[in-house]
């Protein structure tokens, strides 16, 4: 009876080495934001080098977590890293930027035809609670001519914890010493007022139905769900309205990475953008998996950008993909 | 099926023994396999605390009993209370239950009592269908349809005739405890409805035969022989649809606006236990704010053991004041 089973699981054991020897599966989990671009990218690359790569879109923290206990073989994620968690992690994790993304003040204000002007401080004051109207003399000041009503601003925010509210908050740490001391940046900011809904649908669908509100969204979303969305204030001082080139723009201010490159300077940077970051674990043991892993990384850093634009991201600078190409020796 | 114990036959047990010795062979057998899987039963019961027993021993001992009573939610100190949510959660289900009990009961009285079969077979039909619709799309339809019609309608109405109570004042932005309350009405009054049109069907036909036979009216027979015979299963209804509402997460999370404060006023914004864990669960980060969440899922699970427990006392002191 024993000796059957032994003989059984050692069959089980040899069927599945097989398998794993036959192709090389790679497993990732992580954050949601990149995820159709992601699979774009994995599927192409599949079809291309027959890796597959499995990813699991389940938000920043999840990947961290997953890569820390290791049932992961890459983690994504859309704010850095603590040194906290890399601390906990088997191997200290090499960190590629993959694509950019912009996050957008979306509104809905009854009457208003033209996109409104925001700075990060009149935003800080809005998700505060300090300006609670919308003809604040504040916003009309910033929006001369535009006919703004005089209604109680409802502020929306999201519930989950989430790297565009990482980055949101980061930006208005930056630029009001106020939000700085009162709220700070985190994935799940302590925001003071407001409503709050799950992920970026949550947020878009809460700002559609209640008039008078305000919220803040990923530019893609925003953009292929036709949301009209602000233009916001650089740190050089242009009122810029988010696309792929204002957010690229600010990327490529990016000296080392992982950057905050929220408030970036340059004329044509949008002030509210990040970087998105794959996780590689700096030593991976499995020869396959590493040669394929490297791999992905190269075709990203060329091929894949090319899927960038179509999937509204966007796309890495040229001085990054150069740096980040020399980086993948530091896999091994 | 509860419903039944009203009714149930006087005592069927005793003289079979004959029965029984003949299968008493495979009798053991059939005993202890159905015993083994009726002990799954208190075994999950019993996995689910120790499980979140165990996971949540950080924040059981860095926040103690105050957790119960403290109101922070606060992630740049992570300090963490259930008092919001446990708020949120028991007002929540009573507004649901305010709302569902006189309509699911009195539905109920007129499919089973009233109606003609036709009408009530196609009703009854609807009534199933209801109980089996996802939360999600209740939530759905509260965000489309009910969320509007709060802001707009029913809110300000609330406000310009009740607005000198503290319950019905602030701002009316649809979303709040009145708007969750009544969405869990609306997941509730099905399971109502079907229980109890169950429990007065069950009432034997001599009970409302004798009513009417002394001269009472259709509705005093029906108000006053037959709903009191099925006044027990008519409770189960009513814990049945409590047990929902207590434990209702996405239609919840979706009309409730999420802000972890008490407020008096029904129009403002709230939290419940389920929605906060759907909410955060996935991306919290610390040690403590994940085990916070898990001890709020113990904080749930204890908390539907006590209401339970005391709709059992319920039952069983209003059974006996019955009987006597």
């Amino acid at each position: 009876m024993k000796r059957q089973t032994v003989v059984g699981l050692a069959l089980v054991a040899g069927l599945f080495g097989t398998l794993a020897l036959a192709e090389t599966h790679i497993v990732a989990a992580g954050a949601t934001f990149p995820y159709p671009i992601y699979s774009k990218w994995f599927s192409e690359f599949k079809s291309e080098k027959g890796v597959e790569i499995n990813y699991q879109s389940v938000g920043s923290g999840g990947g961290i977590s997953q890569l820390t206990q290791g049932t992961v073989d890459f983690g994504a994620s859309d704010r850095p890293v603590t040194d906290a968690e890399i601390a906990k992690m088997k191997s200290k994790p090499v960190i590629f930027a993959t694509v950019l993304g912009g996050i957008v003040p979306t509104y809905n204000v009854t009457g208003i035809t033209k996109d409104m002007k925001f700075t990060g401080e009149a935003l800080a004051d809005i998700f505060l609670g300090t300006i609670t109207k919308w003809n604040d003399p504040a916003l009309k000041a910033l929006n001369p001519g535009v006919n703004l009503p005089n209604a109680d601003i409802v502020v929306v925010h999201r519930s989950d914890g989430s790297g565009t509210s990482f980055v949101f908050t980061d930006y208005l740490s930056k630029v009001s010493p106020q939000w700085k001391s009162k709220v700070g940046a985190n994935q799940s900011p302590n925001f003071p007022i407001g409503l709050a809904q799950k992920g970026n649908e949550g947020v878009a669908g809460l700002v559609k139905q209640t008039p008078g509100s305000i919220g803040y969204v990923e530019l893609n979303y925003a953009v292929q769900n036709k949301m009209a969305y602000g233009e916001m204030k650089n740190a050089a001082g242009n009122f810029l309205k988010a696309d792929l080139a204002s957010v690229s723009a600010a990327g490529a201010t990016a000296k080392t990475l992982p950057a905050s490159i929220t408030n970036a300077p340059g004329a044509n940077s949008y002030p509210i953008s990040s970087f998105t970051y794959l996780l590689i674990p700096s030593k991976i043991d499995d020869a396959a998996k590493r040669a394929a892993i490297k791999d992905f990384l190269s075709w990203m850093l060329v091929k894949g950008q090319t899927y960038n634009e179509g999937l509204d991201y966007a796309k890495l600078p040229a001085s990054i993909v150069a740096s980040e190409q020399k980086l993948i020796a530091e896999i091994h | 099926m509860s419903s039944s114990a009203a009714v149930s036959p006087p005592s069927a047990t005793g003289a079979k023994p004959t029965f029984f010795s003949r299968l008493k062979g495979g009798d053991q057998v059939a005993y202890l396999i159905t015993l083994l899987f009726a002990s799954i039963v208190l075994l999950i019961a019993v996995l689910i605390v120790y499980v979140l027993w165990q996971e949540s021993s950080l924040a059981r001992h860095k926040f103690g009993f105050g957790f119960f009573t403290s109101q922070a939610w606060d992630h740049n100190e992570e300090n963490y209370g259930a008092l919001p949510f446990i708020y949120g959660t028991l007002l929540t289900s009573f507004l649901a239950l305010l709302f569902a009990v006189p309509l699911g009961v009195g539905a109920a009285i007129f499919l089973a009592e009233l109606a003609p079969p036709k009408i009530s077979n196609a009703l009854t039909f609807m009534v199933e269908l209801l109980a089996a619709v996802p939360s999600v799309i209740y939530g759905l339809l509260a965000i489309f349809t009910l969320v509007p019609l709060m802001r707009d309608y029913v809110e300000p109405a609330l406000k310009s005739t009740l607005g000198f109570t503290p319950l019905f004042t602030g701002p009316a932005y649809g979303v709040g405890y009145l708007a969750a309350g009544a969405v869990l009405a609306i997941m509730t009054f099905p399971f109502i409805i079907s229980v109890s049109r169950e429990a007065l069907l069950d009432v034997p036909r001599e009970q409302r035969e004798a009513a009417l036979a002394l001269g009472a009216t259709r509705w005093e027979a029906t108000w006053q022989a037959v709903v009191p015979f099925a006044k027990l299963g008519i409770m189960g209804s009513i814990f049945l649809g409590l047990a929902r509402a207590l434990g209702e997460t996405m239609a919840v999370t979706m009309v409730i606006g999420n802000v972890p404060k008490i407020s008096a006023s029904l129009l403002s914004s709230g939290y419940t236990i389920a929605s906060v864990i759907a909410n955060e669960f996935a991306e919290a980060s610390s040690d403590i704010f994940r085990e916070s969440l898990i001890f709020l899922a113990l904080v749930l699970f204890l908390l539907t053991i006590v209401i339970n427990g005391a709709a059992r006392l319920l039952i069983i002191a209003t059974t006996r004041k019955g009987s006597s």
